[in-house]
């Protein structure tokens, strides 16, 4: 059971951010240095390109905790790769249609376009995605998970409980 | 007599076509039924639950269980049988992974129990009358199982030593895995008793699997008419081939119709259905997102297809319940 005075600490969302090595992850850097301020909550993983991103990482990151996952990539037509953004936009598209079904709303998950220069783009779409996520309230999928299964220990121990007068 | 290995089959939630599949060992089936005591097998042969529970530990070599876990009663089975077994083996998709009866795991118990009771079309239940836990009449109680809140696969409840997959098994993997257990050369724990690659590697439609797909429209089958010679996702077809387990020897596809998945993932993939939305999305052919989302709706219940055995051991196992 949450603690009531546990729930009157503001909310800290928890995201997780694969950003492309070349664009939006040197963006981050140079926010970095130019000493822009943004909020605290996104964990960035470095990967070599948008396209890296196996929506396995995004289910991975809800199961384990995250109340968002921000994936950013280089402009349409940039791809260090050539291709690699087009196909993280399509599997992005397919993969929103499907965490709707399981009940993970749209702003939990977001694909955005940023280019090494732009530090500024960082900072306002972390800020705007913490904002939303703020509002939406904790995913808590370990907990919830956690909570449902407690269904299933209750049997165990009842049969546990049983068999204990057996083997005495 | 008291020499032979016993065995044992047991079913959980499940629709009866594993029961059948080990019937389909014909003739094979006399060569299990000389090598062993079948000690336990409820829909073939008269054992009952008292049975078992007089058995001594330990004292069946393996219990195949087939179905998904749903209710208190198939816990408590599979809790007894555990005890009893040296070795369990989750038989079929739906012990395996959860099957399809684990899509119900996109909806609530409460959602489920509404519509199968009150909304059903074929249901006429005014008084929207559930059927009670318990019950007390002439001083009696009887007692029905519970339903729980989640399918479960078989190792989410309890501890599993093999997986033979497939909806249902072939009798070929069966019997390779009877044979197995007799030689008492037993493989590594939590081994998927099946290849452990892409059944794109033994399809018969490998050779002409293009290197590069470009997909504008997706087909269902009542869409077209499949060329019964070339690869399927070639054609259009959503195949679950590349991202699920070989050993079933392309049997669907040998009936012209695509792959659904039922044997699950490579020991390489943790969620099949992740994975082959991966694969089937970076190989559509538009850039754009309208168009991108028009060639999407060629595949209504992304869900149905892509998780049709698996979404109760998939990495969210159900559908999310925001606060």
């Amino acid at each position: 059971m949450p603690n009531p005075e546990k729930k009157e600490k503001k909310f800290e969302p928890k995201i997780v951010a694969f950003f492309c090595n070349w664009c939006t992850y040197t963006a981050a850097d140079l926010a970095g240095v130019s000493r822009l301020k943004y909020a605290p909550n996104v964990r960035v993983i470095r990967i070599m390109c948008s396209g890296r991103v196996d929506p396995q990482f995004i289910l991975q990151a809800f199961a384990s905790g995250a109340d968002g996952v921000l994936i950013g990539g280089c402009h349409p037509g940039d791809c260090h790769y050539s291709e690699g953004n087009y196909k993280m936009l399509r599997r992005f598209r397919l993969l929103q249609r499907v965490l709707k079904v399981l009940g993970i709303a749209e702003e939990r998950c977001r694909l955005e376009w940023i280019s090494a220069s732009e530090g500024d783009k960082v900072k306002t779409v972390i800020n705007d995605m913490v904002e939303k996520v703020r509002n939406l309230g904790p995913l808590s999928i370990p907990a919830k998970m956690s909570d449902i299964d407690e269904e299933i220990k209750e049997l165990e121990k009842e049969i546990n409980r049983e068999e204990v007068p057996q083997h005495a | 007599m008291p020499d032979k290995p016993k065995i044992g089959f047991y079913w959980c939630a499940s629709c009866g076509g594993c029961e059948e599949s080990v019937v389909d060992l014909a003739e094979d089936i006399v060569m299990v039924a000389d090598a062993v005591d079948i000690v336990f097998w409820p829909v073939a042969m008269d054992f009952k639950k008292a049975d078992v529970e007089a058995m001594e530990d330990g004292s069946i070599l393996a219990t195949m269980i087939n179905g998904a876990i749903r209710t208190s009663e198939q816990e408590e089975m599979a809790r007894l049988i555990r005890r009893k077994s040296k070795i369990v083996i989750a038989y079929g998709s739906c012990a395996h992974m959860g099957g399809i009866p684990s899509l119900a795991n996109e909806f609530t118990r409460e959602q489920i129990l509404e519509y199968m009771y009150q909304e059903a079309p074929s249901v006429v239940n005014p008084e929207k009358t559930r059927p009670m836990l318990e019950f007390k009449h002439n001083s009696q109680t009887v007692t029905l199982p519970e339903i729980r809140n989640l399918v479960r696969t078989l190792d989410q409840v309890i501890d599993v030593d093999y997986y033979l997959p497939g909806c249902p098994p072939t009798p070929k993997l069966l019997k390779a895995a009877v044979l197995t257990l007799l030689s008492g050369e037993y493989p590594p724990k939590g081994t998927v008793l099946s290849p452990d690659e892409a059944l794109c590697e033994e399809c018969p439609r490998k050779e002409s699997k293009p290197t590069d797909l470009a997909f504008k429209h997706f087909y269902r089958p009542h869409q077209i008419l499949f060329d019964n010679k070339k690869c399927l996702l070639a054609q259009g077809v959503v195949c679950m081939g590349p991202a699920t387990r070989a050993g079933c020897e392309a049997l669907c596809i040998n009936g012209n119709m695509p792959c659904s998945g039922c044997f699950g993932p490579t020991s390489r993939v943790r969620d099949q259905g992740a994975k082959i939305l991966s694969s089937i999305c970076s190989n559509i052919d538009p850039k754009e997102e309208i168009a991108i989302d028009a060639v999407l709706d060629d595949i209504p219940d992304p869900i149905g297809t892509f998780y049709r055995y698996g979404l109760a051991s998939s990495l969210l196992r159900k559908k999310v319940m925001e606060d």
